[in-house]
């Protein structure tokens, strides 16, 4: 079958794999309609994440057909089209049972701050991801979700990482009615937790970023404010002067390990790899929220260590949340969203490429060529 | 609340989810305290360990399902053996692991050579999208380093006929 394989810093290509075979009772096998290319698969790309070994196939963001299930597999059948959430999780540890299905304890042998991910290194388990014609689905009882038929695939496969995660992100925010919120980012997950921070009620919706063609898009899509950080003096300045001097009640960080924005940051964190990623966004966002406010983080990190100030998060009394998106949870009020028409998640996709053209895809979507805002693999299979 | 709807009419589905019971820890987790039992529960099936599996030493066991793209091998694999000694809280860990996917880049180069595959570089980074989207910059980039290799070159050559 044809599968992105991985070769280096900021090389991948089509290669032909073996196709995947059931490893465990409640395996099933997938075949892949549609991925997409995330954010967080340029950390991986960029070489930024340990243990990300040449030959592996990235992608958690896909949808398709069910071809193949174990014998223990029963709440989908061969046939079915189904979504399926980036979080591999086995529904039965302590975790789980809590709602925490980006955190299962049953599903990731290679380290334990993290559960096990489609195609995100062995740092999250090993698995090959979706980036292919066909994927080995573990816990196929828990995770992949039947996609309602009157749903846009396109629709379908945003509800694997990126609306939920946004979502996530602001709720994690815990706005209240009026609160603002302050967004760092414009890329997928930022435009949606900008879309998803009305539905909690806030009041002001801010969103930075320093790619023009972004911050015109959230603009629309979003109805909120956008600002070019490189088009102010001091971030964290502007924040105040536009809050009445208190900051943001909720500052959300949609960017993680990838931020531009700070020279001594990208340095350390992007070409140097001294600390595990660019922490300018989580740094802005840490300085930029009111006393008492709550930072929502979303943004991946390596695991090593950042430059945060950590200082002012007791001095300020802030509350810091943050988790990998727990998106089995939020799928039913996320489906709910989508169907009332309250968000339109397809409208962020702006390129489908064929599978073959996966390099180009990714580097069309990392040097954020053509206005490119999300990118969309079809496989052969899919196209006829 | 209701007056401030009043203000996002605009706005479809403006506060739908609006909760002031959200307060840390709710409801990101539905307390259960299935925490507190320990390492109890009732673990899934076992899948069968039929390739090598690194396991963190933040654990006492393989978890119930584990990835099996890319087993350790060669001189990468080495090193990330050497890695899993090490717990997730120590650079021991993290640094050689680094260090192990850029000799696999290598690794990977000198196998693709072995199967009689050179690979392109220049298509495995998706360059056919600059010639696309990006021409002016390619163009640049293609020039200056042809001035800097052509400067070069000729600095060397100057230098080898003043010595000879």
């Amino acid at each position: 079958m044809l599968a992105m394989n991985y070769r280096g810093p900021r090389r991948v290509r089509i290669d032909r794999k073996p196709f995947p075979e059931i490893k465990h009772p409640e395996d099933a096998i997938v075949r892949v309609t549609r991925s997409c290319i995330c954010g967080s698969d340029l950390h991986l790309y960029n070489g930024n994440v340990p243990d990300t070994r040449v030959g592996m196939t990235f992608g958690h963001e896909f949808v398709g057909v069910i071809e193949e299930i174990g014998p223990d597999v029963h709440n989908v059948k061969v046939g079915d089209t189904v979504l399926v959430p980036f979080n591999i999780a086995c529904g039965k540890c302590a975790f789980c049972k809590q709602g925490l299905y980006g955190n299962c304890h049953e599903s990731n042998t290679q380290a334990t701050a993290v559960g096990g991910i489609f195609g995100y290194s062995h740092t999250a388990g090993g698995y090959d991801g979706g980036q292919a014609e066909y994927v080995r689905v573990p816990y196929a009882n828990v995770g992949p979700t039947v996609i309602p038929p009157d749903m846009d695939p396109d629709d379908a496969v945003l509800l694997t990482d990126v609306l939920p995660t946004g979502y996530q992100a602001a709720e994690m925010g815990g706005i209240q009615p009026g609160d603002t919120v302050v967004i760092f980012g414009a890329g997928p997950v930022g435009i949606m937790a900008a879309k998803c921070a009305w539905l909690f009620g806030a009041g002001r919706v801010i969103v930075f970023d320093h790619v023009e063609y972004r911050l015109e898009f959230v603009r629309n899509y979003a109805q909120c404010e956008v600002y070019n950080f490189r088009e102010v003096d001091d971030v964290v300045v502007f924040v105040k002067k536009l809050t009445d001097w208190l900051g943001a009640d909720v500052c959300i960080d949609a960017v993680g390990a990838e931020a531009a924005g700070n020279a001594m940051q990208t340095i350390t964190g992007r070409k140097t790899l001294l600390q595990a990623g660019s922490a300018t966004a989580l740094h802005w966002a840490v300085n930029s929220v009111k006393k008492g406010g709550i930072v929502s983080i979303v943004g991946v990190y390596g695991p090593t260590d950042n430059l945060v100030p950590i200082g002012n998060v007791v001095n300020k009394g802030l509350t810091i949340r943050a988790n990998q998106t727990s998106v089995k949870r939020l799928l039913p009020r996320l489906i709910d969203h989508i169907q009332q028409g309250r968000i339109n998640p397809k409208a962020i996709i702006t390129h489908r490429i064929p599978l073959e053209e996966v390099a180009e895809a990714y580097h069309i979507f990392s040097a954020k060529l053509d206005n490119c805002i999300k990118p969309v693999l079809i496989p052969p299979s899919a196209r006829s | 609340m209701e007056n401030l709807a009043d203000q996002y009419t605009h706005i479809v589905g403006w506060g739908v989810d609006a909760d002031p019971k959200n307060d840390p820890t709710y409801p990101m987790k539905h307390r259960t305290d299935e925490e507190q039992k320990g390492y109890s529960w009732e673990r899934p099936a076992q899948q069968p360990e039929d390739i090598e599996v690194l396991r963190s030493i933040e654990r006492p066991n393989v978890s119930a399902v584990f990835g099996t793209s890319v087993p350790p091998q060669g001189l990468s694999g080495q090193i990330r053996r050497f890695a899993f000694r090490y717990s997730e809280s120590s650079y021991g860990h993290w640094l050689p692991l680094l260090v192990a996917d850029r000799v696999n880049v290598v690794e990977g180069i000198l196998d693709d050579l072995k199967r009689g595959h050179v690979p392109n570089i220049f298509a495995e980074k998706g360059m056919k999208a600059d010639w696309k989207y990006n021409q002016k910059a390619l163009v640049q980039t293609v020039v200056v380093g042809a001035l800097i290799t052509t400067a070069v070159v000729v600095l060397f050559r100057n230098r080898k006929n003043a010595l000879s």
